[in-house]
């Protein structure tokens, strides 16, 4: 067994991580699962991010990942209290049932 | 031992994602996704990023998380009620799925150069002083526009989560 992987093993394990995400954004019918399954693919591309920058020997790539977090961070904070806001209104959580905008 | 870790931890990230996706109750998906984020820590920290690292478990699994199960917690969520369509998920997604993962692995195999391999402790300037030097100096602005961003998700949040709406 080699003492090292390479680093598209990082990159390959990314996009399952991304994947997952969003296997689980469509499949999933609960409003706060879809809302994990997307922090689960931002944290995939946060990885692809830092693996990139370990190849460039630089440190932008840190920064990229930090400014998704970031993003991250600030729109779990406003999703979660419009899924507040929703649960208030219609006291229910499955996406099925909130479809206004369907029809 | 860099490879040892790297495939504990994968197989670590990996295995909570599925139960992410597989799991019906919120609050199971939200502890596995609390465990991807610690073993993607970890992974991190063999890439030398030191201060993204730490940042990842104080700000994603220690404030988002602990926010997503407030959130459960206090709407009582339950688990999801089952729906017509599981079969065609299974029949088609789980396949679909799996040739995604399949692709994007070929085009990183073709496509990219020949990556060197991992080893922990060549690459060091992800410390605090690495990403700080950077992120004042190069990325101020952006950094600057985040507080900005910031004041905005606050006051949306409050406005959004008033008794009144």
């Amino acid at each position: 067994m080699p003492s090292s992987v390479p680093l598209s093993w990082y990159l390959i394990l990314s996009a399952i991580l991304f994947g997952l995400g969003v296997a689980g954004f469509v499949v999933r019918r609960n409003i706060i699962t879809v809302f994990m399954s997307i922090e689960l693919m931002l944290n995939a591309v946060n990885l692809s991010f830092i693996a990139f920058s370990y190849q460039l020997r630089q440190v932008d790539g840190h920064i990229f990942s930090f400014f998704v977090m970031v993003v991250a961070a600030a729109e779990a904070a406003v999703g979660l209290a419009i899924i507040l806001t929703v649960f208030k209104n219609r006291a229910t959580l499955a996406i099925d049932d909130v479809s206004s905008l369907k029809n | 031992m860099d490879a040892i870790l790297f495939l504990i931890f994968a197989a670590i990230a990996v295995g909570c994602g599925v139960n992410l996706v597989v799991q019906r109750h919120p609050i199971s998906s939200a502890l596995s996704l609390v465990g991807v984020m610690a073993a993607l820590a970890v992974l991190y920290l063999l890439l030398g990023a030191e201060f993204m690292a730490a940042a990842q478990m104080i700000v994603y699994a220690g404030a988002i998380m602990v926010l997503f199960v407030f959130t459960i917690m206090l709407l009582n969520a339950g688990s999801e009620r089952k729906t017509d369509k599981a079969l065609f998920a299974r029949l088609f997604g789980v396949p679909a799925l799996i040739g995604f993962i399949v692709l994007i692995g070929f085009l990183i195999r073709t496509l990219l150069p020949k990556t060197e391999n991992v080893v922990f402790g060549t690459f060091t300037e992800g410390t605090a002083r690495g990403v700080g030097l950077k992120l004042f100096t190069e990325y101020l602005l952006p950094f600057e526009v985040t507080s900005l961003l910031i004041l905005i998700a606050i006051l949306g949040a409050v406005v959004l989560a008033r008794k009144e709406i």
